[in-house]
């Protein structure tokens, strides 16, 4: 009998061992069947041009920049980025087996085919196409356009014709999803039609990062030469989209009637486009087809400024010209002085036929990317603003929400989850956005937190749900349970949640915590509550 | 004394000087049922007058879209009247909709408008209309009423959030361009404890948890800017502002657990009314801007049936708001605005519906210095649409401006934005005839 005992005991020990070892150490590294990095010979000019224009800014502000932040922070960055959660154990883990040379530009390629990048990004760039608002009923399919759009950048087609589709794509808003960019705005308590007001003011600014829409109601009176009329004739382009039984379709010669303030009476607004007029096809196609040639013309620098600020603004939480729909069309600008780095990278998205794929990793590998928020030398806001340091951003409550419910799983979270982790999480991200509050199209604001948000952090159901004793499904329960010793426990909680080791300091402080019997507790409860102040403090809330 | 409390500034509220406020208090009668904390203030507030105190708002708001022809501005008889009945009130020669026989007791203390007029007729752009004085703009969001008064009043005593919406609809008040913290705080029926402020851990282990964090912060301020926490994250200062309103008896205010229930009868003792009681104890706390949400007015069809029952639940909790407010002599010194985002159509649709109607709606007002007993504009009987010329129109703007007036606050101010751009607080003006002293 007791020898039976001691057979089962050993077993069990034998499956516990392997079960740790297979939970708490690197997974094996799969990453064959990635795609091998392609590097084109003049990424790296295309890099150092960038580069050498934010050196140039920090030497003639005598900045003295930060350093270069660790691996594991860029790659949170990256990842945060991209996929709008931190990176898993799991990640970390492959990302640590990979050499250090190729290192981060593997991570990018990594999340770059990760069906996450495609969901979340286009998550984001809807915001600047259609809005936040549910739309109108039954023609406006939100879901079904967000949808596509991933599928638009998962295959990385390329920006111009993807906006050309989104302009100028014609049909029903199921079947032709990029026309919801035209129904979004039908107005369906008045003309029932496509409100063209709405549709140039979102072109201007999604696409042209211009707020021309300001001269929607009187001519520019501050300062600048743009006319309300301006802005209605880029609004006439749109004048032939109707909505009908087949969906978005353009009615030839409907013309677009307007009375400018101190008008008489109206006029009829011809079609024409604000600034380099030259751009514009003579003829072929509708009007919304002519209009999308133009805000997409390679000559056309705007609309590559306007992506190239945005997709910036996504992987870091700040744009390079703020706010990140406004870059001037004069002043300064006009004479090609814009902020570092900005000329660079529109150059090489141009010439490279608008690759969004690859502008990501160029700004992945730019310096101003990798530099550090912290140094030995006092960081400024001066620093911040001009990229000596990397910007402590807000993070948004999508990434908020994606970060709790990746740090309570040691495996990632991705398409290939269980079907009900991702019913469960699908369910408990709409609860907590709701709570939280979405910040709307308000992308970019630098505001900090709110009480409510600490409240629901602090005392609310998801991270109380995502930190109890649960050997399942919590990451804390079973560092808890299956870690070796109590710096091995802390550091994976660490990394899990943070995205990096503890410093001597906390790491004593924590194991400390462990063996204090002060206060009654478990081992699980313990690392409850050390998940808990994780997943509460500013380091958690914000990209660094 | 809180953790981070050195953030709060000199304006945050001392715990201990709280406490022996509620020790005093306690000696007190005859408002038992109140909270301590509204006890004190309450007893307080008797001792003192009206004069001096700053002003609050309660927004009683009408999701949907409110028919002025089944609440203030009955036309019974006429085509455009449908089944609705009209009532006289205690205000000589004021008929309102049968549907408010409470409201038409104390018709007396209100002012009524009849004529308000926007050029929004959907429910989000209306919604944002009503609620800032502005109409929708790209460009930015502007703050709501309660942002503004927040803004611009102290907060001096007051440990929980000073603007509050009890059932947020979906396009809850914001603090616009203000920034976040102005946003209101969002709550639900008051009954039960508020969410996310109980404690999931026991103290000790709670007080352990925020040593836990100050490590962590230590450790991430290191090296980073040294105003970071001041001029961008404020992470600790809205951590110490949640901890202190988690551990702060004006919480209290957010339940109406103690009140009898036959006070909570008189508010009708329904999610709308419940929240209008709360709003009371509230505005009684220090806080400044209350929005109560009673939602469900978009009758496209069966309107009558639908707006009598909505009347229903307003009548009984707004009248009993007023009576309320006015026994604790508190209607001087707060502004009850009742409306929504903007009528129905004079015209019954065939579905026995009334459509989205912004050219010629009522907006209800009482207390905060507003004159009582007025009634301006009429609508056509017949259904004509009411522009910003027809006399007596009342612009949605005009509305701002006169509140923001009756509140103290200089409207001729103007607000930076964040990009610089001068803002003015309301691009109205006041409307005379509810000046009080005009």
């Amino acid at each position: 009998m007791w020898l039976k005992n001691i057979a089962f005991i050993v077993l069990a020990t034998v499956v516990l061992a392997s079960l740790a070892n297979w939970l708490l150490s690197p997974p094996k590294v799969e990453a064959v069947d990635d795609p091998v990095i392609v590097v084109a010979d003049d990424f790296q000019a295309a890099k150092l041009a960038v580069d050498a224009q934010f050196q140039e800014v920090w030497q003639a502000r005598e900045l003295q920049p930060a350093p270069q932040a660790d691996d594991l922070t860029i790659a949170r960055r990256i990842s945060l980025g991209l996929t709008g959660s931190i990176p898993s154990l799991e990640e970390i883990r492959l990302i640590e087996n990979r050499p250090d040379e190729d290192r981060l530009a593997w991570w990018v390629n990594h999340l770059l085919e990760d069906r996450r990048y495609g969901d979340y990004m286009a998550e984001r760039l809807s915001r600047a196409y259609v809005g936040t608002e549910n739309g109108p009923f039954l023609i406006f399919r939100k879901r079904r356009f967000v949808t596509w759009l991933s599928d638009q950048l998962m295959e990385n087609r390329p920006y111009n014709e993807l906006t050309q589709d989104l302009i100028a794509d014609s049909g029903l808003w199921t079947d032709h999803p990029a026309v919801n960019f035209i129904t979004a705005t039908v107005d369906q308590d008045g003309t029932k039609e496509p409100d063209v007001a709405m549709l140039a003011g979102r072109v201007t600014r999604a696409f042209l990062a211009t707020r021309i829409d300001c001269v929607q109601c009187h001519d520019d009176n501050l300062g600048g030469d743009l006319k309300q009329s301006d802005f209605h004739e880029l609004a006439s382009f749109f004048r032939e989209a109707q909505n009908s039984f087949v969906g978005i379709m353009d009615k030839k010669g409907k013309p677009y009637d307007y009375q400018y303030l101190h008008a008489e009476e109206e006029t009829t607004v011809p079609a024409q486009a604000p600034f380099n007029q030259h751009l514009i096809p003579e003829s072929g196609g509708t009007l919304r087809n002519r209009l999308a040639s133009w805000v997409t013309h390679p000559e056309n620098k705007p609309f590559s400024r306007a992506i190239v600020n945005r997709v910036w603004a996504v992987m870091t939480g700040r744009p390079l010209v703020e706010p990140v729909d406004d870059i001037p069309l004069k002043g300064s600008f006009e004479k090609g002085n814009f902020p570092a780095g900005l000329d660079p990278l529109v150059d090489d998205f141009i010439a490279h036929n608008f690759d969004l794929k690859r502008l990501i990793r160029l700004i992945a590998a730019t310096e101003a990317f990798g530099r550090d928020s912290r140094a030995d030398h006092e960081i400024t806001a001066q620093h911040e603003q001009a990229w000596a340091a990397f910007p402590v951003t807000r993070l948004r409550p999508e990434q908020v929400i994606g970060s709790v419910n990746q740090a309570s799983s040691l495996s990632t979270l991705n398409a290939d989850s269980h079907v009900l982790t991702k019913l469960i999480t699908y369910g408990e991200t709409n609860d907590f956005l709701q709570r939280y509050g979405d910040a709307g199209e308000d992308e970019f604001s630098m505001d900090g937190g709110t009480i409510p948000q600490r409240l629901l952090m602090m005392n609310g159901n998801l991270v109380t749900e995502r930190t109890k004793n649960n050997f399942v499904r919590n990451a804390a329960t079973r560092i808890s349970q299956l870690s070796p010793n109590d710096e091995t426990a802390v550091e994976t909680a660490f990394l899990c949640v943070l995205t990096r080791r503890p410093n001597p300091v906390e790491l004593e402080h924590f194991t400390d915590k462990l063996e204090n019997e002060e206060i009654p507790s478990n081992r699980s409860q313990d690392f409850e509550d050390i998940y808990w102040a994780l997943m509460n403090c500013t380091e958690f809330a914000w990209n660094h | 004394m809180t953790r981070f409390q050195h953030l709060l500034g000199p304006e945050g509220c001392g715990t201990s000087s709280h406490f022996s406020r509620r020790t005093l208090l306690q000696a007190g009668a005859g408002l038992a049922w109140l909270t301590p904390l509204s006890q004190v203030l309450a007893a307080t507030s008797q001792e003192k007058s009206s004069k001096g105190r700053p002003k609050s708002v309660i927004v009683l708001w009408m999701q949907g879209g409110p028919s002025q022809l089944e609440t203030w501005d009955p036309h019974p008889g006429k085509m455009i009247g449908g089944d609705t009945k009209a009532i006289d009130t205690s205000l000589k020669g004021l008929k309102i909709a049968d549907t408010m026989p409470l409201t038409a007791e104390i018709m007396h203390e209100m002012a009524l408008l009849r004529c308000v007029t926007s050029k929004e007729g959907d429910h989000e752009r209306a919604t944002y209309n009503m609620q800032t004085g502005y109409r929708p703009d790209p460009t930015l969001i502007h703050p709501s009423i309660g942002a503004i008064l927040c803004h611009e009043l102290s907060a001096k005593g007051v440990e929980i959030p000073r603007h509050v919406s009890i059932f947020p609809s979906e396009f809850s008040a914001r603090g616009g361009f203000l920034g976040n913290k102005y946003d209101a705080f969002k709550m639900y029926d008051p009954t039960g404890p508020l969410p996310d402020l109980p404690k999931r851990v026991p103290e000790d282990r709670f007080d352990a948890r925020l040593g836990d964090l100050d490590i962590l912060e230590a450790s991430f301020a290191r090296g980073r800017r040294l105003d970071l926490e001041k001029k961008k994250t404020l992470h600790r200062e809205t951590v110490d502002r949640a901890t202190t309103m988690m551990t702060s008896d004006q919480i209290d205010a957010f339940n109406i657990d103690g009140v009898p229930q036959e006070v909570k009868q008189q508010f009708g003792d329904t999610p709308f009314g419940r929240g209008c009681l709360c709003a009371t104890q509230l505005i009684e706390t220090g806080v400044r801007c209350v929005q109560v949400t009673l939602n469900g007015w978009d009758t496209h069809a069966n309107n009558h049936e639908f707006q009598s029952a909505k009347a229903g639940n307003l009548d009984a909790a707004l009248s009993a708001t007023i009576k309320y407010l006015k026994e604790r002599d508190r209607l001087d010194d707060t502004i009850v605005l009742c409306g929504g985002e903007f009528g129905r159509t004079p015209k019954i649709n065939p579905a026995a519906g009334r459509d989205h109607w912004p050219h010629g709606f009522s907006v209800a007002l009482a207390g905060g210095g507003i004159r009582k007993g007025v009634v301006l504009g009429e609508t056509d009987p017949e259904g004509q649409k009411i522009t910003a010329e027809t006399k007596n129109a009342v612009r949605v703007e005009d509305i701002h401006a006169t509140i923001h007036d009756a509140l103290g606050i200089n409207i001729d101010k103007d607000f930076q934005t964040p990009i610089g751009r001068p803002m003015a607080i309301c691009q109205g003006t006041a409307i005379p005839e509810l000046v009080a002293d005009a």
